[in-house]
C-alpha cells in the first residue's frame, strides 16, 4: 500500500523519536540508578525497583563526613582547577607560536604532541613516578598538577593551535599596526575570539583531571591529600564483608553534579567552540 | 604632515631573487597615489613594507624626512586599511575604533573625543555600540577607516580596500574615499589590482610590474602617453589592439608604418630614435577604432562576436591581424550580425606606436 506524504513524515518522526529515547535511556539511566541507590538503606539496596521509594539522606552524611569525601571533594577541585588554568596559559602561548611564528621544525614538533597525546597513561606511569620522586612531589598535590598537565597540554595545544590558524592574519597586523604587543594581541585580541574553544578545551582538561584515577592512586598515600576517585574507592562499610553501596553511590552523585553543572553553564559556548571553525562565517 | 620618500627600497626574501627591485617613489603631502599592478606583481608587499609589516631588505624609507626602516608600524605613524576590513570581532565599533588610542595610553576623555569625532567624519554615530558582524559590508570598509583615521597618522595605506564588496557599493565607497581624502587632506598610498579605481581616484597612478615601476604620472598622462607596451595594455578596458608593423620612414613629427598587410599608414610620431626597417607594434585603443564604409576602410574584417551591454557595443572583429581579434567599442547602439564584413578606419590621431622590446615612440 503506498503510504500519504504525512504518514511516511510520521514514520520519520516515529523512528528518531524512538531512536532518541534509546539514546538518552542508554546514557541516563546509570546515573538515574546511582541517585536511586544513594538515597535508600538496608535491604531496600537489593531490591530491584526502578522507581524511588522513600528518601534517605543519611547516605550522603556518610559520605561527605564520615568518609571524608568533602576534603577529597576540596582537593578535586584544587587540582583540576589549577591544572586548567597552568594548561590553558601554556597552551594560547604555546599554539600562538605553533600556529603564527615560523620557526624551523614547526611541522614536527606538532606532529609530536599529536603522537604524545595517543600515549596511553600505563606506559608513562613508571617515567612519571620518577619524575615526580625527582622533584619531591610525591604525596602531594603538585604531583597531580604536574602528571594531569602533562597529559591535558597536547590535546589543548593542537587543539587550540587549529583555532588560532583560522584566525585571519589580518587581525593580528591591524592590532601591530595599532601599536599592540605580542603579548597584548594574544590576551586582547586572540583570547576573547578563541573564548568558544578555551573553554571547550578547558572543561575537558577539567574532566579529565577530575575523573583520574591511576596516578591519584599512585602518587598519593595520605588519606587527606586523595581525591574523590580514589577515595570513593577507598570506602569502607561497617564490616569488610559490606559495601557501603548506598554511600559510595552518594558520593558519586555528588562528584558528578559539579561537572554537570560546569557543562550546563558552559553549554552554547561549547556547542559554538565545537563547530566553530568547521565551516566558513 | 605626510611626506612619504621611498628611496631606492628593494624587498628580497632570503637568498632568492628580488621581490621588489630598487624602487624610487615620493608621495607629496596631501597627495593620493595609487598602486596599480597585476596580481603577484608585489604591490601589497610594497604597501606592507611601507606599513613596517615586511621588513625592507635595501634602501631607505623616509616619513617626513626621517628614516623610519627601524620604526614599528605604529611608531611610523600610518593607519592602515585592510581588504577584509580586519575588525576585531569581539569589539563594539567605539572599541575597535578606541584600540589603538588605548596602547598609545592617552587618557580615556581624550580617547572618547577622538573616537566621536572621527565617527563623526564617516557618519557612524548610531553604530557605535553595534559589533562588526551586525554590519553591512559598506558600513565594516568605514569603520576599517575610521579605525585607520582616528589616530590622526601622517600616512594613509590602503590595501585593495574595496575588493570585498560588490559593484554599486564599491562605487558608492570609491566616493566616499574621494570625498574623504579631499576633507582630511589625508596623504593616501592606496594598492589595487582595479584600474578604474586607480583612475578615478589617484593624484598619480604607479603602474607595478614583476616588482618594478613601469610609469609614474597622472590618470590621462597614463591613459595617452603610456611609457611602454605593458601601461598601455593594462590601462584601459578592454585592452589596446596591437597590429605587427614595421617602419618604413622615420621622422619628428610624422612616421610611416607598413602594416602587417601591406596597408601604409602615416603616424603623427616621433621616430628619430628608431631605423627603417625596425619592427613596430602599433596600438589602437578599442574605443577609438571607427566603423566605416568598407570602401573607405584602412581595415576591413568579419565580426566574430558582438557584446551588447545597452550603453556601448563591443565588436570583435577577425581582421587577419595576428591572432587575436580586434575589439572595437561603440557607443551607440548597433544592429550587427556575426559573419558581416565592416571596415574600420584607424586615426592617426589616436594610434601608439612601441618598439618590439615595449618601449613606446612619443606621441605628437
Amino acid at each position: 500500500m503506498k503510504t500519504t506524504r504525512r504518514q511516511r513524515k510520521f514514520g520519520h518522526q516515529l523512528v528518531i523519536y524512538s531512536g532518541a529515547t534509546v539514546a538518552v535511556m542508554f546514557c541516563v539511566f546509570p546515573f538515574y540508578y546511582a541517585i536511586l541507590t544513594s538515597l535508600r538503606t538496608g535491604q531496600e539496596l537489593f531490591l530491584p525497583a526502578y522507581l524511588p521509594n522513600g528518601y534517605h539522606w543519611h547516605n550522603y552524611v556518610v559520605a561527605l563526613v564520615d568518609n571524608g569525601i568533602a576534603r577529597s571533594l576540596l582537593n578535586s577541585v584544587l587540582v583540576a582547577t589549577i591544572t586548567v588554568g597552568i594548561c590553558l596559559l601554556v597552551s594560547v602561548t604555546a599554539s600562538f607560536a605553533l600556529a603564527r611564528v615560523p620557526f624551523r621544525g614547526r611541522k614536527f614538533l606538532l606532529f609530536t604532541i599529536l603522537c604524545v597525546s595517543m600515549f596511553p597513561q600505563v606506559a608513562v606511569l613508571t617515567g612519571m613516578f620518577e619524575l615526580v620522586r625527582f622533584l619531591g612531589l610525591y604525596d602531594s598535590l603538585g604531583a597531580l598538577v604536574l602528571s594531569y598537565t602533562t597529559f591535558s597540554l597536547p590535546f589543548t595545544v593542537w587543539v587550540l593551535t587549529t583555532f588560532m590558524k583560522s584566525i585571519p592574519v589580518e587581525l593580528e597586523e591591524a592590532a601591530i599596526v595599532d601599536g599592540a604587543k605580542t603579548w597584548t594581541i594574544i590576551r586582547r585580541v586572540f583570547a576573547p575570539i578563541l573564548a568558544p574553544a578555551l573553554v571547550t578545551t578547558g572543561l575537558l582538561a577539567f574532566i579529565g583531571a577530575w575523573n583520574e584515577f591511576m596516578f591519584a592512586l599512585t602518587f598519593i598515600i595520605s588519606g587527606d591529600k586523595r581525591t574523590v576517585p580514589v577515595a570513593i574507592s577507598m570506602f569502607s562499610g561497617a564490616s569488610t564483608f559490606e559495601l557501603p553501596w548506598g554511600s559510595i553511590m552518594a558520593a558519586s552523585v555528588v562528584v558528578t553534579l559539579p561537572i554537570i553543572v560546569l557543562v550546563l553553564i558552559f553549554q552554547k559556548r561549547i556547542v559554538s567552540g565545537l563547530t566553530s571553525g568547521a565551516i566558513k562565517g | 604632515m605626510g611626506q612619504l620618500v621611498l628611496d631606492k627600497i628593494s624587498k628580497r626574501y632570503g637568498t632568492s631573487s628580488e621581490v621588489i627591485k630598487p624602487l624610487d617613489l615620493t608621495v607629496n603631502n596631501g597627495e593620493f597615489v595609487v598602486v596599480v599592478g597585476p596580481s603577484g606583481c608585489g604591490k601589497s608587499t610594497l604597501l606592507r613594507m611601507v606599513a613596517g609589516l615586511e621588513e625592507i631588505s635595501d634602501g631607505e624609507m623616509r616619513i617626513d624626512g626621517v628614516c623610519v626602516n627601524d620604526d614599528s608600524p605604529s611608531e611610523r605613524g600610518i593607519g592602515m586599511v585592510f581588504q577584509s576590513y580586519a575588525l576585531y570581532p569581539h569589539m563594539t565599533v567605539y572599541q575597535n575604533m578606541a584600540f589603538a588610542l588605548e596602547m598609545a595610553k592617552l587618557p580615556p576623555t581624550e580617547i572618547d573625543k577622538k573616537v566621536q569625532a572621527s565617527a563623526r567624519i564617516l557618519q557612524l554615530e548610531h553604530l557605535l555600540d553595534r559589533r562588526p558582524k551586525d554590519l553591512s559590508g559598506g558600513q565594516r570598509q568605514r569603520v576599517a577607516i575610521g579605525r585607520a583615521i582616528v589616530r590622526e597618522p601622517s600616512l594613509f595605506l590602503f590595501d585593495e580596500p574595496l575588493s570585498n564588496l560588490d559593484a554599486s557599493l564599491r562605487v558608492q565607497m570609491r566616493m566616499e574615499i574621494a570625498a574623504l581624502h579631499k576633507r582630511i587632506n589625508a596623504t593616501i598610498l592606496y594598492v589595487t589590482h582595479d584600474q578604474v579605481e586607480a583612475m578615478t581616484l589617484a593624484d598619480r597612478i604607479v603602474v607595478l610590474n614583476q616588482g618594478q615601476i613601469e610609469q609614474v604620472g597622472s590618470p590621462l598622462e597614463l591613459y595617452d602617453h603610456p611609457a611602454n607596451l605593458f601601461v598601455a595594455q593594462f590601462i584601459g578596458s578592454p585592452k589596446m589592439n596591437l597590429i605587427a608593423g614595421t617602419i618604413a620612414e622615420t621622422g619628428e613629427r610624422e612616421t610611416v608604418v607598413d602594416l602587417e598587410n601591406r596597408q601604409r599608414i602615416v603616424l603623427p610620431v616621433d621616430t628619430l630614435g628608431g631605423k627603417i626597417g625596425d619592427s613596430v607594434w602599433l596600438g589602437i585603443r578599442p574605443e577609438h577604432v571607427q566603423l566605416i564604409d568598407l570602401a573607405a576602410a584602412d581595415v576591413e574584417g568579419e565580426v566574430l562576436f558582438v557584446e551588447q551591454m545597452g550603453n556601448e557595443t563591443l565588436l570583435y572583429v577577425n581582421s587577419g591581424y595576428g591572432s587575436e581579434p580586434l575589439v572595437i567599442r561603440l557607443t551607440s547602439r548597433l544592429e550587427i550580425a556575426p559573419d558581416q564584413r565592416v571596415g574600420l578606419r584607424l586615426p592617426t590621431e589616436s594610434c601608439y606606436l612601441f618598439e618590439v622590446d615595449g618601449r613606446a615612440f612619443g606621441r605628437i
